[in-house]
C-alpha cells in the first residue's frame, strides 16, 4: 500500500463514523443567531457528545442487525430526548420546537436513516398522536413510559393495498360489547417488530368520514404477528409487515373519537413533512461536508481534486440550494413555532428537501469516486438512506397534489381539532 | 400572520405603490417596449410620490427607511411584466447611485443625490467594456489626471440607462499599471465633451436602453473621483452585495408573477372539455414551481434580513443571485409551455417574460461568476471546513496561544514557513501591526521574511489579533479586507496572493 492510499484509509477510517467534525450549523452561527440562542447551542453539543459516544460506535452493527436496540431508546429517554415537546406532568422537558429541529439535525450526522427513522417513528409518529388524541388515562399508559423509552410505539396506517390513498384502507375494528376486534394488515412500518404498541389507522361500524380512526393496540395482544422486511437502505430500523387476526383490544385503546382518523392523521403529518424536511437538508449538508474533507485530501493530475472547477462548480451549486432549504426551513420551523397552520408549506419543504438530498448524495457520492461505491465510506449508505425520502411520509407526487389544491383549486385546510 | 419581514407600514407602502404603478406603468408597458425607451417624466412621478430614495438620508430627500421598503420597490417594479423597466429603475437607485452615497465626497451627494431622489436625474454604472466582462480587473478605460481633470479615454459596453441617462458611475484606471489596486470610480456627465453612446439590440428587455460608450479624451473634474483613488475595486466589492439582492429579488418576484398569470390562464383555457388547470402533470408542474419559488423567496428575503441587520454576507447574496436568477429561467420556460401556442405571442406577456428572464444569469455577474467568486470560496474554503482537521488533533488547537500572548515573534514564527514554502510574491509586501511591522521581499527566489519597516509594494494594516484569526483560519482574508479590519494600501495583485502565505 503507498502512502498515499493510507492517507485515503485513514481518511476513510475516520469518515466511518460520524465524529465530532465539520460543525458547519454552528459555524454559521452568526447568520443562525436569528433563531438559536447560546441555551441551544450547549443543547447541540450535547447531543453531538451523546450520540459520538453512545450511537456512532455501533451503527455498523445495527445496520447489519436490522435493529436499533432497546437500550438506545431508554438513554434517550433518560436524558429528555424523547419527550422535547411534551409537557412536564407527562416527563417531557416542553421546550421550544428548536430543540427538536437540532435533535434531528443531529441524529443526521449520524449517517444512518434507519436509526434516524426508529428513533424518530416513537415520538413523532406514534407518540404525537398520543399526545394530541389520548386521554388521561392512556398517557399514563402509554405517554409517560413513552417518553422515558420504556415503551416504544409505532404509527400503522399504510396497508398492503392503500398507501397514498390513506382513505381506502382496509383494517376494521368491530365494536363487541367492551372490545374491538381487528383485522387486516399494515405494512411498511417502522419499528413495525420491536415495538411495544401500535397506534393503528383502522375502520370502525361508523360511517362517519369513511370510518376512519385511530387506535392503540398492545403488541402482546394475541392475533398480532409481525414480520420484517428487506430493504434497500434504512437497514437499522425495524420495518414491518404486521397482520392481526382476530384481535381483541378494549373500547378504552380507542383514540380521540370514532370517524375522526383521516382528520388527525392529516393534522400530524406536518409535524413528520417538516422534521423529514430537516432530516433531509441536514443529510445533505453533511454529506457535502464530508465530501469537501474528502476532495480536499483526495488528488488527481497532481492536484486536490477540489481544483477542478467542474466539481467546484457543483460543490458551489449544492451549496447555495442546500443554504436555501435550510433557511426556507428555518423560517417555516418558526412559524410552526409561532402555530401556524402550514399544510402547503411543509408539504412544499417536504418535497424539496428530499428532493434535494438524492439530488446531493447522488452527486457527492460522485465526487469520490470508485470509494463512493464502497461501504467503508460515508456516501454509499447516505446515498440509498435518501432514497426513501421521495416515497415516505407522502410521496412528492402526493405533496404536488396537496400543494396544487391549494393554490390551483384554492382548498383551504384549518386546524379541525 | 406570515411575513416576519413585512409590517402593516411596509404593506401600506406596497399599496400605494402598486397603485401608482398601475395606473402609471402598466397601461404603458407595452408601447414604451416597442419604442425601447422609458419617459423621463415617470421617474419624476415616482419621486414626486416619494418612492425614490426610500433608504437614503433625509438631508438628500430620502425617506431614510429600512431596507425592506427598498425589498418592496424591487419587488413591484418587477411585477410590470417588463424587466426592462425593472432594471431602468434598480439600476439607479440600488446598483449605481449608491456609490457616491457611500464612498462620495459631500460635494458630490449634494450634486447628484438630489437630482436621484427627485427622479429628475438618471444614473449608470459604467463597468463592463467590450474586453472585460466577468474580469472586471482588466478594464482598460484610463483616467489620466492633468492638473484639476482626470482625461478619459476608453469605451464602456452594456450599460443600462446609458443612452437616455445623466451621469455614469465609471470604472476607469488612475493608474494603469497598477491592477486592481489602480481602479477608481469616476462620476462623468452623460453630456461631457468626448462622450458618445450608440444603442444596443438586444435579444429582451427592450424598454431599457443599453449602451455601448465611448470616451475620447473627456475631461472630468478632479472632484467628480468617488472616494479615494485606487479604492475602486474595493468600492465595487463591497456594492455588489446590494446588487446582487435586488437582482434576486427581481427574480423571484417576476417568477411570482408569471406564475399568478400562468394560473390565470389556465383556469380559463379549455382543452379536452375541462380548463387545463386540471390536468394533473401540469397541476405538479405548477406545484414544484411554487413550492421552489416560495423557497427561493424566503432564503432571499432572509439574505435581505442579513442586509438589513448590517451583517456581511457575501456568499447568501451571491446564492441567492444565483438561485433566483437560475430559477427565473425555469418558471418562464415552463410558465411559457403552460399558454401553447399562445405563450409564444407577443399578445401574451409571457413571452416578454421569457426572454427578458435570460439576461439574469449573465447581467450582474454571471452564474459562473457568483459560483466562482464566492460561493465555493466561502462554502469550501472557509475556515469552518478547516478546523474540522484541526479537530482531529487537539494537540495542535494547543499550541496556539491566547489573544493576550499574540506578538510579534509569534508571528513571526507562523508565517515564516508558510511564507518560504509559498512561491515568491514577486514583489514587497508589509504588514503593519502599528507599533510594529513585518517585512516580507517577495523579489528573490525565496520570500523572506523580516522585521524591517521598508516601503513596500503593498501594506497591510492588521492588528495582531485579527493576523492571529487569520491565521488561525478563523478569518477569510477576503471578508476581513470589506469588513475593514484588514486595510490595504499599494499594489492589490501583492495583497490577492496572501491566501498562499497564509496556507
Ligand atoms: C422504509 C419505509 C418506512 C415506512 N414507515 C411507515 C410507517 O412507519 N408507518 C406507515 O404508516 N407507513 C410507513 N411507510 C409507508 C409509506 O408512507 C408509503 O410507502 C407511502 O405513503 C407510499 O405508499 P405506497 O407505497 O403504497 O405507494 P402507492 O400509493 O402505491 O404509490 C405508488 C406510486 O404512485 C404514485 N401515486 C399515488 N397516488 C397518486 C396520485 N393521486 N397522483 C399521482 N401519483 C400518484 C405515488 O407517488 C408513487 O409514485 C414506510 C415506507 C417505507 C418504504
Ligand atoms: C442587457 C444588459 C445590461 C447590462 N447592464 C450593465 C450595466 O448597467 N453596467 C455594467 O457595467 N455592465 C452591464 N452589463 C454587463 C454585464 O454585467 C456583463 O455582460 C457580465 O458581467 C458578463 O460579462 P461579459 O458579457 O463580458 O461576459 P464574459 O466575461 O466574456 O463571459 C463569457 C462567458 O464566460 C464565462 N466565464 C467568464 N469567466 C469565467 C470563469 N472564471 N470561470 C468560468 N466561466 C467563466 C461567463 O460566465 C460567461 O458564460 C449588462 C449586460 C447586459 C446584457
Amino acid at each position: 500500500m503507498n502512502s498515499e492510499q493510507l492517507s485515503v484509509n485513514n481518511l476513510a477510517n475516520n469518515y466511518l463514523w460520524t465524529e465530532n467534525r465539520g460543525l458547519w450549523t454552528e459555524n454559521n452561527s452568526t447568520m443562525n443567531s436569528y433563531y438559536f440562542t447560546e441555551e441551544h447551542k450547549i443543547f447541540r453539543s450535547s447531543v453531538r457528545d451523546f450520540l459520538k459516544k453512545e450511537v456512532t460506535p455501533y451503527i455498523a452493527e445495527w445496520e447489519k442487525n436490522g435493529e436499533i436496540p432497546r437500550s438506545i431508546f431508554l438513554k434517550m429517554g433518560e436524558m429528555g430526548y424523547l419527550g422535547l415537546m411534551q409537557e412536564e406532568k407527562y416527563g417531557g422537558l416542553d421546550v421550544d420546537f428548536w430543540y427538536t429541529i437540532i435533535l434531528n439535525e443531529e441524529i443526521a450526522r449520524v449517517n444512518s436513516g434507519g436509526f434516524a427513522a426508529s428513533i424518530g417513528a416513537h415520538p413523532y409518529l406514534a407518540l404525537t398522536h398520543i399526545k394530541a388524541q389520548a386521554n388521561e388515562q392512556q398517557k399514563e399508559k402509554y405517554l409517560i413510559p413513552g417518553i422515558q423509552g420504556k415503551c416504544i410505539g409505532c404509527l400503522a396506517i399504510t396497508e398492503p393495498s392503500a398507501g397514498s390513498d390513506v382513505q381506502s384502507i382496509r383494517t376494521t375494528a368491530k365494536k363487541e360489547g367492551d372490545y374491538y376486534i381487528i383485522n387486516g394488515s399494515k405494512t411498511f412500518i417502522t419499528n413495525g417488530v420491536n415495538s411495544d404498541f401500535i397506534v393503528a389507522a383502522v375502520k370502525t361500524n361508523t360511517t362517519k368520514n369513511n370510518g376512519l380512526s385511530m387506535i392503540i393496540i398492545d403488541r402482546t395482544t394475541s392475533g398480532v404477528a409481525a414480520t420484517k422486511l428487506n430493504k434497500l437502505g434504512w437497514k437499522a430500523s425495524d420495518t414491518g409487515e404486521i397482520s392481526f387476526d382476530d384481535v381483541k383490544v378494549p373500547k378504552e385503546n380507542l383514540l380521540g373519537e370514532e370517524g375522526m382518523g383521516f382528520f388527525y392523521i392529516m393534522q400530524h403529518f406536518v409535524l413528520e413533512r417538516l422534521t423529514m424536511a430537516i432530516g433531509g437538508t441536514a443529510v445533505s449538508k453533511y454529506a457535502l461536508e464530508v465530501t469537501l474533507q474528502y476532495m480536499a485530501e483526495r488528488k488527481a493530475f497532481g492536484r486536490p481534486i477540489n481544483k477542478f472547477q467542474v466539481l467546484r462548480h457543483r460543490i458551489a451549486q449544492m451549496a447555495s440550494e442546500i443554504e436555501m432549504n435550510q433557511q426556507f426551513i428555518y423560517h417555516l420551523c418558526q412559524r410552526f413555532q409561532n402555530g401556524d397552520y402550514l399544510v402547503k408549506e411543509a408539504s412544499m419543504a417536504k418535497l424539496l428537501s428530499t428532493q434535494l438530498s438524492d439530488k446531493v448524495t447522488t452527486q457527492c457520492l460522485q465526487m469520490f469516486g470508485g470509494y463512493g461505491f464502497m461501504e467503508d465510506y460515508p456516501l454509499a449508505r447516505m446515498f440509498r438512506d435518501s432514497r426513501l425520502g421521495t416515497i415516505g411520509g407522502g410521496t412528492s407526487e402526493i405533496m404536488c397534489e396537496i400543494i396544487s389544491k391549494i393554490i390551483i383549486d384554492n382548498n383551504t385546510y384549518s386546524k379541525t381539532i | 400572520m406570515n411575513s416576519y419581514y413585512f409590517t402593516e407600514e411596509h404593506e401600506m407602502f406596497r399599496e400605494s405603490l402598486r397603485t401608482f404603478l398601475h395606473k402609471e406603468v402598466l397601461p404603458n408597458i407595452d408601447q414604451w417596449e416597442k419604442e425601447q425607451k422609458i419617459p423621463r417624466n415617470i421617474w419624476k412621478k415616482m419621486g414626486d410620490m416619494g418612492f425614490l430614495g426610500l433608504s437614503y438620508p433625509e438631508k438628500y430627500g430620502g425617506m431614510n427607511l429600512d431596507f425592506f421598503y427598498d425589498v418592496i420597490f424591487c419587488e413591484e417594479v418587477s411585477k410590470m411584466y417588463s424587466g426592462g423597466f425593472a432594471i431602468s429603475q434598480i439600476v439607479v437607485q440600488y446598483m449605481s447611485s449608491p456609490y457616491i452615497l457611500k464612498h462620495g465626497s459631500e460635494r458630490l451627494k449634494e450634486k447628484y443625490l438630489p437630482g436621484i431622489i427627485s427622479g429628475e436625474k438618471i444614473s449608470c454604472i459604467g463597468i463592463t467594456e467590450p474586453g472585460a466582462g466577468s474580469d472586471a480587473q482588466n478594464i482598460q478605460t484610463t483616467a489620466i489626471k492633468q492638473g484639476d481633470y482626470y482625461i478619459v479615454n476608453g469605451s464602456k459596453t452594456f450599460i443600462t440607462n446609458a443612452v437616455y441617462g445623466d451621469f455614469i458611475i465609471t470604472v476607469v484606471k488612475t493608474d494603469p499599471n497598477a491592477g486592481a489596486a489602480g481602479v477608481s470610480l469616476l462620476v462623468i456627465d452623460r453630456n461631457a465633451e468626448g462622450v458618445s453612446a450608440t444603442k444596443l439590440n438586444k435579444l429582451g428587455w427592450h424598454a431599457s436602453d443599453t449602451a455601448e460608450l465611448a470616451f475620447d479624451e473627456v475631461k472630468v473634474p478632479a472632484e467628480n473621483l468617488i472616494g479615494e483613488e485606487g479604492q475602486g475595486f474595493y468600492y465595487l466589492m463591497g456594492g455588489l452585495q446590494l446588487e446582487r439582492l435586488t437582482g434576486a429579488v427581481m427574480g423571484y418576484a417576476a417568477c411570482e408573477e408569471a406564475l399568478a398569470y400562468s394560473l390565470k390562464y389556465m383556469s380559463e383555457r379549455k382543452a379536452f372539455g375541462r380548463p387545463i388547470n386540471k390536468f394533473q402533470v401540469l397541476r405538479h408542474r405548477i406545484a414544484q414551481l411554487a413550492a421552489e419559488i416560495e423557497a427561493t423567496k424566503q432564503f432571499v428575503l432572509y439574505c435581505c434580513r442579513l442586509n438589513n441587520d448590517g451583517k456581511y454576507a457575501v456568499k447568501e447574496c451571491s446564492m441567492s443571485k444565483l438561485l433566483s436568477s437560475e430559477l427565473s429561467d425555469k418558471v418562464m420556460y415552463q410558465c411559457l409551455q403552460f399558454f401553447g401556442g399562445y405563450g409564444y405571442m407577443e399578445e401574451f406577456k409571457i413571452a416578454r417574460m421569457f426572454r427578458d428572464s435570460r439576461i439574469g444569469t449573465i447581467g450582474g455577474g454571471t452564474s459562473e461568476i457568483m459560483i466562482d467568486d464566492v460561493a465555493y470560496q466561502s462554502a469550501a474554503k472557509d475556515p469552518i471546513y478547516k478546523k474540522t482537521t484541526s479537530n482531529s488533533n487537539p494537540q495542535k488547537e494547543k499550541n496556539i496561544p491566547t489573544n493576550d500572548e499574540i506578538n510579534l515573534n509569534h508571528i513571526l514564527d507562523k508565517i515564516q514557513a508558510g511564507a518560504e514554502k509559498a512561491k515568491p510574491l514577486g514583489k514587497t509586501l508589509k504588514f503593519d501591526f502599528g507599533k510594529e511591522q513585518l517585512f516580507i521581499d517577495g523579489t528573490g527566489e525565496k520570500n523572506k521574511v523580516s522585521i524591517n519597516n521598508d516601503d513596500a509594494n503593498c501594506t497591510i494594516q492588521i492588528s495582531y489579533e485579527d493576523f492571529n484569526n487569520l491565521l488561525k483560519g478563523k478569518l477569510n482574508p477576503m471578508n476581513a479586507v470589506m469588513s475593514g479590519k484588514i486595510k490595504i494600501k499599494g499594489d492589490m495583485s501583492v495583497a490577492m496572493k496572501l491566501q498562499s502565505l497564509l496556507s
